[in-house]
Order: structure tokens, then C-alpha cells, then sequence
């Protein structure tokens, strides 16, 4: 996994709320056998039309929006399946960190297993971030994991919670499952106590 | 000892290590993996050189990308034959037990485990399927883990996990005819919309949810993930122990009685505290569909459908609005009458025996109206062959339905069954996310008894009305 220390970016409005993981990827994207490559079918149906052209009026395909790393979502981003193809078409399209007052919990877990930062954040802030991005797309964001701090325009600041194990993870670049096989003396003993 | 819920109590039992400020080594019993959510997990083990640690709780289906046609008819597009290939080859490489397609123990993952008895109470059960909390009907711990996840189970029979915390919903009194547990279910998702259990294990209890049947105990643990919640379980009681007994996977002769008599350990103790209650009164309940995009969005079915005016946020104004837009619907409008197109009667949430005898209840002796396409799916080959011992299938084949081999089916629509743009559904499925059945489809979910009326009227109907004549 990719290490996360500080993300400078500008950033993707998106200001709905309940963006499902069938939105990031429909059901009919998930026949791969593969993580990689799932960038383009990120918002498959709201971000092309009919013919498969780009859709002008979704924000991801705006000029601004191009080489962001950030996006910005309404509450309970992230809910429904447990698809981490959600997560991998986010990361593949190039998103480090999804702020939002809220994710769904699969969809939580399974960014963090993949580099990609939740940033939940107050419904004040989020507000003052979305309008800030919305009035200027070329506003940066920076957010800062050592710190738990995210900063926008004209000095608003704001920390983010994050569990200690994930966030050493994410800093150190370690994957979990690492972490797990360490513990197999004591899951051998665990089982023989069972049986 | 402090007293301790349900949730607690399968928690506790799992905790392999706890270190200070890490999450929990979390022991789990059993993981069912399918086609969809595995193919990297198994790559993931395979560059590591790891093996899986414990084939032996480790259980295979095929049941997403599956055609649901007669073999005769299949039509499996090369990513999905790969996929189902692949499937296949992983669990002979790191011996896992697969229920192939075609298989007779075949069938969708959350409906053959219990079937089977392989979900059992007190249990940890995952699988790469948000709707794993069905299996927590039986008072198991159920959940849906990411593929990431997956590689964690197979590789060490562990998940790294923290705590969740506990909303009690309590479902008193008593449901009136036309009036199922998919109906208490809608009801809770509208009550506390879709991220309402958020970070909570939901346990269900009550007078309403002791009356029910287990399969209408899935359907309602089924969706808990629509309200939020990863996991929604069920104490265990006697209707519990009778569905499981003699089931093939459980404990026979004297193992079975001692398993009882451990399994009925497992209710939450008096006075435990749950971090957050919700009541619902069974006796108000009428059959409810959703009308939006998620399934926080539905109403009792005699209702008109809200307005802007209903929601005081501006973001939940702004989501009604999108979802109407959607749905083409008109705020404010009742939806009985709403004409539909088609009706789809399975998946993991309401496929099963009881299910069908419902959806064939109305159908008996009636014609599916012109114009609508009925598709039934049972959920499992057993299934199948129960319904069809029954004559179900020429009841629904009589009306003018089609009659579907097991599988997701239209649930998720990658598998050559899927809504048409632009075409309205009544579905006993569990999300009517856009686009959800079919790109362009639009998704009312319901009970079998207010689909299969829909499918007779040709329009959403109060499923009672057919019911009294």
C-alpha cells in the first residue's frame, strides 16, 4: 500500500448525499478478475451518456477537475455493497482522500486498506470546504495525517478522527494483513483451546 | 459478570488478541466466498506464497454473474466465464469446497448457508457481500468484508476488527394480514434512513420479530446493511433450533443437544445496555415500498409520496429532488395505481420457500396482466425443487411469470437479467439504488405479496386488496 503523509490538491465537488457504491461502480463493471484499471468506469453512468461520450455536465469531467486527488461528498458516501472496486476505481481514477461528514462503514474500511484517506469532517466544515471549491476549483486543500488536520482558504482548519492502527498503517505504508500473520502462534492456540 | 448483549457476548467469544489501542484479532467461524469478490484474494495469497489456513471453514458458490435461463439458454459473456473459471480453479488449487454452477447444492450464498447449516448461532461468519448480515438471524455475527479482507480470512482465519456499537430495534406487537417481514424492514430503513445504523450492530427483538418464521428473520437481517448497520442479529430460540435440526452441516445425535444447550446461552442478559433503541410498532405496520433511489426512501403503500416540503435540510431536499427526477415521479402523488413494467420476485432477501408460497398465494388462479414481465427466482436448487414438489411453478407458470433457475438475478443485474431504461420495477430485492437492476431501471422495492399483486394489476397495488376477494 502507498504511504499517506500529506496530500496538497485541488478538488471534485460532489454534493450529493447516499452516493452508493453502485454510483462509484455498477454491478456490471465488477466482472474482472483484476484491481487495477477501474478508473474509467468510476461513475460510469453519471459520467458518460448514451454513446459512451463524456457527459458535460458531470463535474469529473470538467477541466478543473482534472488532477485532483481530493473529492468532496455529501454524508454516508460509500453506502451499500461491500465492492472494494469502489475504492480501487477511486484510487484509479486518482483520488487519495474523499472528505465527507460521513462513510459508510465497508466503504471506510476498505479505502483504508487501499491508501485512500476518509476525512470526516463537521457538517460546518464540510460546508465551508464544498463552497470554497464550488466558488474557486482551483482552491487547495491540504490535509495532513501526522496532525489529523485539514486546511482550505483563509486559515479554516479542522481535525479529523482516525483509529490509531489505521492511521500508522497508512503512514508507514503497511498492509494489514502483515500485521495479522504475526499473530499466527496465538490463533494456533485459539483454535486448539476450541476444539 | 456485567450483563452482556447478543452481539457482546459472539464479540467476546472471538477475541483471539486485544491489543492496547489496535483493532481486535477477531476469530472467524466461517467464510463463504463467491465469483465476484474473491479473484484478488486468491491472486493476493498467491504472490505471497500463503495458503488457506482453514479450507475446511471456508465454503464456495457462484450465484452474481450467473445466468438464470435453462442451460440450454445460457449466454455468459467471456469476463463472467472467466470469472466463474477462475472461481473454479482457485478453490481446487487451495482446497475449498464450490457449489458450482449447475450443481445441485447451488444456490445464492446467503440463502444456501443457512439451507445447508453451515450458518449456525453464535458464529462469525463473513463473506464478501454486504448482505452477509442475513446469517445473523440465527444469532451468529455476520458481515460483509472487502476482497482485501477476504485474502485477511483465508490467509489467517482472523479479520482485524473494532468494536461496533449496539442499536436495539424492538418490534412489538403483532403484524396484520398482507403485512411481512420485509414490510418491518422498509419500515426501519425509512425510519432511520440508510446511514441511520452506521457504526452499530443492529439486534432485533420483540414480540413481531420473536412471531416470525427464519426466513422472514433473514429477510429483516438481510437489510440491516440498508439502514446502515454491517450486522443485524436475532437470539436464538426454539424456532431457531428447529429450523437447523437435521439440516446437513449442524451437530447430530448428542453434539446437537449439547449445541442447543450452548446456542441457548446466547440472548442478551436482562439489563444489558444497548448504545441506542429503536421501537417499532408491528401493529401500525402496513405494506410499505420505497418510491426514491435508496432504500430510506419508501412509505406505507396507501401513502402519498412526500414533498419538498417534508425534509427540512437542504441536502436531504436536494437528494428527493435528484431521486424524483430519477424515478420521474411527481412529489406529493400517491403511487397506487403507478403503472409498472416488471416484477421481480428473489434474491438473498426474499427468495425463499416462504417467500414464493406468498408471491404464489396471489398469483393462484390469476393471470400476470398484459404487458408485465414476472421473472421468479428461487433461491437455491432446494429451493427449486421444494416449490416445484409443491406445484409453485406451475402456479406462477399458469399466470404468465418465468419461472428462473437460482441466482442474483435482476438483484444486481450482471447477469444477463436486467431492467430496460426508463422501466419501472416492483422488486423484493434490497436496493433500488439507481440503475441498480439495469441502467436507466427504476426500483420499487416491496414485499412478494405487493409484488406478485403488481404483477397482476400491472400497477403498484395494495397487496390486501387481493387478498380479501
Amino acid at each position: 500500500m502507498a504511504k499517506f503523509t500529506t496530500l496538497t490538491s485541488h478538488a471534485v465537488p460532489l454534493p450529493a448525499e447516499n452516493v452508493d457504491t453502485d454510483q462509484i461502480i455498477p454491478a456490471r463493471f465488477l466482472k474482472v478478475t483484476d484491481k487495477h484499471g477501474l478508473g474509467d468506469s468510476l461513475f460510469c453512468d453519471w459520467r458518460y451518456l448514451k454513446d459512451g461520450s463524456d457527459n458535460p455536465d458531470f463535474v469529473l469531467n470538467e477541466a478543473a477537475s482534472q488532477g485532483a486527488q481530493i473529492l468532496i461528498a455529501g454524508n454516508n458516501f460509500g453506502s451499500g455493497s461491500s465492492r472494494e472496486h469502489a475504492p480501487w476505481a477511486l484510487v484509479g481514477w486518482g483520488f487519495r482522500a474523499i472528505i465527507s461528514t460521513g462513510f459508510a462503514d465497508i466503504f471506510k474500511s476498505n479505502s483504508l486498506k487501499n491508501g485512500l484517506l476518509p476525512v470526516e469532517v463537521s457538517a460546518d466544515v464540510y460546508k465551508a470546504l464544498m463552497e470554497a471549491v464550488q466558488l474557486d476549483r482551483s482552491t487547495r486543500i491540504t490535509i495532513d495525517l501526522p496532525t489529523q488536520s485539514v486546511t482550505g482558504l483563509d486559515g479554516l482548519e479542522a481535525t479529523f478522527p482516525i483509529d490509531a492502527f489505521s492511521k500508522h498503517c497508512l503512514l508507514e505504508g503497511i498492509d494489514q494483513l502483515g500485521y495479522l500473520l504475526s499473530f499466527d502462534e496465538q490463533i494456533t492456540s485459539y483454535e486448539q483451546q476450541r476444539t | 459478570m456485567e450483563p452482556r448483549t447478543l452481539f457482546q457476548k459472539v464479540w467476546d467469544e472471538h477475541v483471539v488478541v486485544q491489543e492496547p489501542d489496535r483493532p481486535a484479532v477477531l476469530y472467524i467461524d466461517l467464510q463463504l466466498i463467491h465469483e465476484v469478490t474473491s479473484p484478488q484474494a486468491f491472486t493476493g495469497l498467491r504472490e505471497r506464497g500463503l495458503k488457506v489456513r482453514r479450507p475446511d471453514k471456508t465454503i464456495a458458490t457462484m450465484d452474481h454473474s450467473t445466468p438464470t435461463l435453462p442451460k440450454a439458454l445460457w449466454v455468459i459473456d467471456d469476463q463472467a466465464k472467466a470469472q466463474l473459471a477462475q472461481l473454479e480453479s482457485n478453490c481446487k488449487e487451495f482446497g475449498v469446497e464450490l457449489f458450482p454452477l449447475g450443481d445441485s447444492r447451488n444456490g445464492i450464498v446467503h440463502v444456501i448457508g443457512p439451507e445447508r447449516g453451515f450458518t449456525q448461532p453464535g458464529k462469525t461468519i463473513v463473506c464478501g457481500d454486504s448482505h452477509t448480515s442475513t446469517h445473523g438471524a440465527f444469532g451468529a455475527l455476520a458481515f460483509g468484508i472487502g476482497t482485501s479482507e477476504v485474502e485477511h480470512v483465508l490467509a489467517t482465519q482472523c479479520l482485524l476488527q473494532r468494536k461496533a456499537k449496539t442499536l436495539e430495534v424492538r418490534v412489538e406487537g403483532q403484524l396484520m394480514p398482507g403485512v411481512t417481514a420485509k414490510d418491518i424492514i422498509l419500515a426501519l430503513c425509512a425510519e432511520i434512513g440508510t446511514g441511520g445504523g452506521t457504526g452499530h450492530v443492529i439486534e432485533f427483538n420483540g414480540s413481531a420479530i420473536r412471531g416470525l418464521d427464519m426466513e422472514g428473520r433473514m429477510t429483516v437481517c438481510n437489510m440491516s446493511i440498508e439502514a446502515g448497520a454491517r450486522a443485524g442479529m436475532i437470539g436464538p430460540d426454539e424456532t431457531t433450533f428447529e429450523y437447523l435440526k437435521g439440516r446437513e452441516r449442524v451437530p447430530q445425535g448428542a453434539d446437537w443437544d449439547a449445541a442447543v444447550e450452548r446456542w441457548s446461552q446466547l440472548c442478551t442478559d436482562e439489563g444489558a445496555k444497548f448504545d441506542k433503541t429503536v421501537i417499532i410498532d408491528a401493529n401500525k405496520l402496513e405494506p410499505m415500498i420505497t418510491y426514491g433511489t435508496n432504500p430510506g426512501m419508501g412509505m406505507q403503500i396507501s401513502e402519498p409520496m412526500p414533498t419538498l416540503e417534508s425534509f427540512d435540510d437542504f441536502s436531504q431536499q436536494a437528494a428527493f429532488e435528484k431521486a424524483m427526477l430519477y424515478m420521474d415521479l411527481e412529489p406529493g402523488q400517491p403511487l397506487l395505481g403507478k403503472k409498472i413494467d416488471v416484477v421481480f420476485i428473489g434474491s438473498c432477501t426474499n427468495s425463499r420457500i416462504s417467500d414464493l408460497r406468498m408471491a404464489a398465494g396471489v398469483f393462484s388462479g390469476r393471470k400476470v396482466a398484459d404487458g408485465v414481465r414476472t421473472l421468479v427466482g428461487p433461491g437455491s436448487h432446494d429451493i427449486k425443487k421444494q416449490a416445484e414438489s409443491e406445484g409453485l411453478d406451475q402456479i406462477f407458470k399458469e399466470a404468465g411469470a418465468e419461472w428462473r433457475e437460482p441466482g442474483c438475478s435482476m438483484c444486481i443485474a450482471m447477469n444477463g437479467d436486467n431492467l430496460e431504461p426508463g422501466q419501472y420495477a416492483v422488486s423484493t430485492s434490497n436496493r433500488n439504488f439507481e440503475g441498480r437492476q439495469g441502467k436507466g431501471g427504476r426500483t420499487f422495492l416491496a414485499s412478494p405479496l405487493t409484488a406478485a399483486a403488481a404483477a397482476i394489476t400491472g400497477a403498484v397495488t395494495d397487496p390486501r386488496s387481493l387478498l380479501l376477494s
